[in-house]
């Protein structure tokens, strides 16, 4: 039973420090300059992602190199906040709110649709683009770590480039936000029309935040399509901005440190609760009428859930955020 | 918040958490209770899993959309070897087993298409594709009149196509609208934007359902007596919703935007519970399932879709009616507009609040049924019409009743008219589209009130 047990830990803890924790940490920093400073509800976050990676693909698909592609999926993202801005961010916080996962949809549909097969791939998306991004790899093949939580030279050096901008673009938050252009931003947060009496032009800050978190947001889902060399429109689905809002709302909105030890915390626990449901199951410790192992997925889903609705009853602020900077009410 | 108010509920926060933590335990308990009644459901939700995970499948209609029957397909996997032969029943519909995902060759036998109807694209007889684990995919062989071109010349006239389309429209609109209609009035009396709103629809179809083949010790019922007990236990899970958890929410001061976010929570929760209950495959109800179309002007519906407009048209016309004329409807108007102010003249707010819920989920639960008997009965349903209902909901402006109804029908219009010119596919998006449009030209919705804004 302990080694079974070890065995889970190991697991949770390759997914805690693991590529999807370093993005999911990367897409939450950048929703965190969103809702965390400056109260904007987007909840169609993981379009940015989309649009990131969607670029950066067919960008290298059009016979252009990576490098190039990276910027250009940066740029989309930027392109899309605004796109997105100027409709919506004269709306009230909860028509936002659902404008939001709206735009997020309509993108996804729209890369998906067969209409624009010949350029996004359609359903089946598009694969093999990163091979650039690989052929500078300086791990050599094989596999590191310590214990049972190793990982190949593949892995490696995603996770490392993953996590070098995790801290680089928490850092550039950090001082972004103790700038005069985070204190407007919080401002906003706080009282728009305040800032608004105080000559600030409310509209272009927000503007620029939904630019700014959105290339952050971009990252991440350039991160993920590395990962995977393929990116695929079912991957973008709404329920995963949920899942980077909980991250972010478990480490502490409005903090620096909050989405990234969100991410990992989250993985963490999905993960070991994936891998002790399955122990349980393939070692009958959890009889089959109660769960079966396929049920296990959904699972997962049914405790992000439960994650969100404890933490916004009773510690909206999550682990490391501060009470009074937290958001709750609708404006 | 106004510091002072902060103040207030840092000292208050003590008997609250007690409280909450009970009202959870008993919430807990409740669903426990559901979890033992829907064992039946359970059972069945197993045996389905034994089968393979994954699936393929289809159901082929005609232009008209109706069902073709007798049409054999053939599944071969990527390097030719046959995983077998189906053909489609008389609903049209064709399924597949499979044993493992991956990439299969779909192939359509042209020669067994009956006289008149031929592929639209008649270069693409065989469609290959990709199945996940457990997916039940859908491929789709578009059919046209057997003219080679993919639109209609003779049978139909495009103004018949259109006014079809219309109707079909009107009918996806009412389905909408009665939900959005429920969203809305709970939005209303409590400034909740309920994302769980969905999992009170499925409830309602999944339930009609499981009614309808026999629940538990429950004989098998008719679907219309199945659907009326489905309908009024939504509306006792609306009311378990509003009093375990939005009503202790609400107590404890936690804000629109966490009541929002716990709402989000909740439709995880209660979505996958639903998954594990339901299980992963579409179903369909037994009654109404298979009619021939009914003729009326130019229009040429199915008789359950006749009577889903009507019904629903009908009932629309009541709550509007209702809320106008009647105490209580008077009451949720008022508390819709000021709350303190309703409270300060006597009325009984919270008693005004878990009526509207119950009443909204009264809806939805309709509309899961009306949603269950022109499509299927999923487990997901509830999140795939979610942001139409969103969508219809922020078209008329938030809180407004009237202005969900016409929502509705603007969205049910847009999406089905919009296959006239453009892929099906692209339907749902186009109804957020227009949304998304609408909103530029006015941010409070079409019904919306401006002053609420700034």
């Amino acid at each position: 039973m302990i080694d079974v047990l070890l065995k889970v830990f190991a697991d949770s803890a390759r997914a805690a420090i693991g590529v999807q924790a370093a993005a999911y940490a990367l897409a939450a920093i950048g929703l965190n300059v969103h809702f965390g400073f400056t109260g904007l509800i987007n909840f169609g976050h993981i379009a940015f992602l989309a649009v990131g990676a969607y670029t950066t693909a067919i960008v290298v698909d059009l016979g252009f190199s990576l490098w190039l592609a990276i910027p250009a999926g940066l740029l989309g993202a930027v392109i899309l906040g605004m796109l997105l801005g100027i409709p919506t961010l004269r709306l009230r916080a909860d028509y936002l709110a659902i404008t939001t996962i709206a735009v997020g949809e309509i993108i996804r549909v729209m890369v998906r649709s067969s209409a624009m097969e010949g350029l996004t791939g359609g359903v089946f998306g598009l694969q093999g683009f990163a091979d650039e991004f690989f052929d500078v790899n300086p791990f050599s093949r094989g596999n590191y770590g310590v214990w049972d939580i190793t990982f190949n030279e593949r892995s490696m050096w995603v996770m490392t480039v993953g996590w070098a901008l995790v801290v680089l673009t928490a850092l550039l938050v950090h001082a972004l936000m103790r700038a005069p252009f985070g204190r407007v931003l919080k401002a906003i947060r706080e009282d728009e029309d305040a800032a608004r009496a105080l000559g600030k032009n409310v509209f272009a800050f927000k503007i620029r935040s939904l630019c700014l978190g959105g290339a952050i947001g971009a990252l991440a889902g350039i991160l993920l399509a590395f990962e995977a060399q393929a990116v695929v429109p079912d991957r973008y689905l709404p329920q995963t901005t949920f899942f980077i809002w909980t991250a972010m709302i478990l480490g502490g909105t409005g903090s620096i440190k909050g989405p990234i030890a969100g991410a990992i915390i989250f993985w963490f626990v999905v993960a070991s609760t994936e891998g002790l449901l399955r122990a349980g199951i393939t070692h009958g410790w959890i009889p089959d009428w109660l769960l079966s192992s396929q049920e296990v997925a959904a699972v997962r889903f049914m405790l992000v859930g439960a994650i969100l609705m404890a933490l916004m009853v009773w510690r909206p602020q999550g682990l490391f955020g501060k009470r009074e900077e937290v958001l709750i009410g609708a404006r | 918040m106004a510091p002072t108010s902060r103040l207030d509920h840092v000292e208050q926060s003590t008997s609250p958490v007690s409280h909450m933590v009970r009202r959870l335990i008993l919430a807990t308990a409740a669903l426990g209770v559901l979890a033992v009644v829907w064992c039946p459901g359970l059972a069945v939700a197993q045996e389905a899993d034994e089968q393979p995970a994954q699936s393929i499948g289809s159901s082929l209609q005609d232009l008209d959309d109706e069902p073709v029957a007798g049409v054999t397909i053939t599944v071969a996997t990527e390097d030719g070897s046959e995983v077998g032969t189906a053909t489609t029943d008389e609903a049209g519909e064709w399924r597949l087993d499979l044993d493992e995902a991956g990439t299969y060759v779909v192939t359509l036998d042209v020669e067994t298409l009956p006289e008149g109807v031929s592929l639209r694209d008649p270069d693409r007889p065989s469609l290959s594709p990709g199945v996940r684990v457990g997916q039940d995919k859908n491929v789709l062989f578009p059919l046209g009149d057997g003219e080679g071109g993919g639109i209609r010349q003779s049978t139909v006239s495009r103004l018949e196509r259109l006014s079809n389309l219309a109707a079909e429209g009107v009918k996806f609109g009412v389905m909408i609208a009665l939900a959005a209609l429920g969203l809305s009035m709970v939005f209303g009396v409590t400034g909740l934007v309920n994302f769980a709103h969905g999992e009170l629809l499925a409830f309602g179809a999944m339930l009609a359902w499981w009614l309808e083949r026999g629940l538990g010790p429950l004989p098998p019922m008719p679907l219309l007596l199945a659907g009326v007990l489905a309908m009024l236990l939504a509306g006792l899970l609306g009311a378990a919703f509003e009093k375990g958890i939005f009503a202790p929410v609400r107590h404890r001061r936690s804000g629109d935007i966490a009541a929002m976010v716990i709402s989000i929570g909740l439709a995880l929760v209660v979505r996958y519970v639903y998954l594990i209950l339901f299980g992963s495959r579409p179903d369909f109800y037994l009654d109404f399932r298979l009619q021939t179309n009914y003729q009326l002007g130019p229009v040429s519906l199915t008789p359950k879709s006749w009577a889903t407009i009507v019904l629903g048209g009908v009932i629309l016309i009541a709550v509007g009616w209702a809320l106008r004329n009647t105490r209580i409807g008077t009451a949720m108007r008022a508390v819709s507009v000021n709350k303190d102010l309703a409270e300060s003249s006597g009325i009984d707010v919270k008693r005004v609040i878990t009526v509207t819920w119950v009443a909204g989920a009264v809806l939805a639960g309709l509309s899961g049924v009306l949603f269950g008997l022109s499509e299927s009965v999923r487990w997901d349903m509830g999140n795939d019409v979610l942001l139409l209902i969103f969508a219809a909901v922020v078209l008329g402006g938030l809180g407004t009743a009237y202005g969900a109804m016409l929502g509705g029908l603007v969205v049910g219009l847009v999406t089905q008219l919009s296959t006239y010119w453009f892929p099906p596919e692209l339907k749902l998006m186009f109804a957020l589209v227009v949304l998304v449009v609408i909103l530029i030209a006015r941010p409070q919705g079409i019904l919306g009130v401006k002053e609420r804004f700034g």
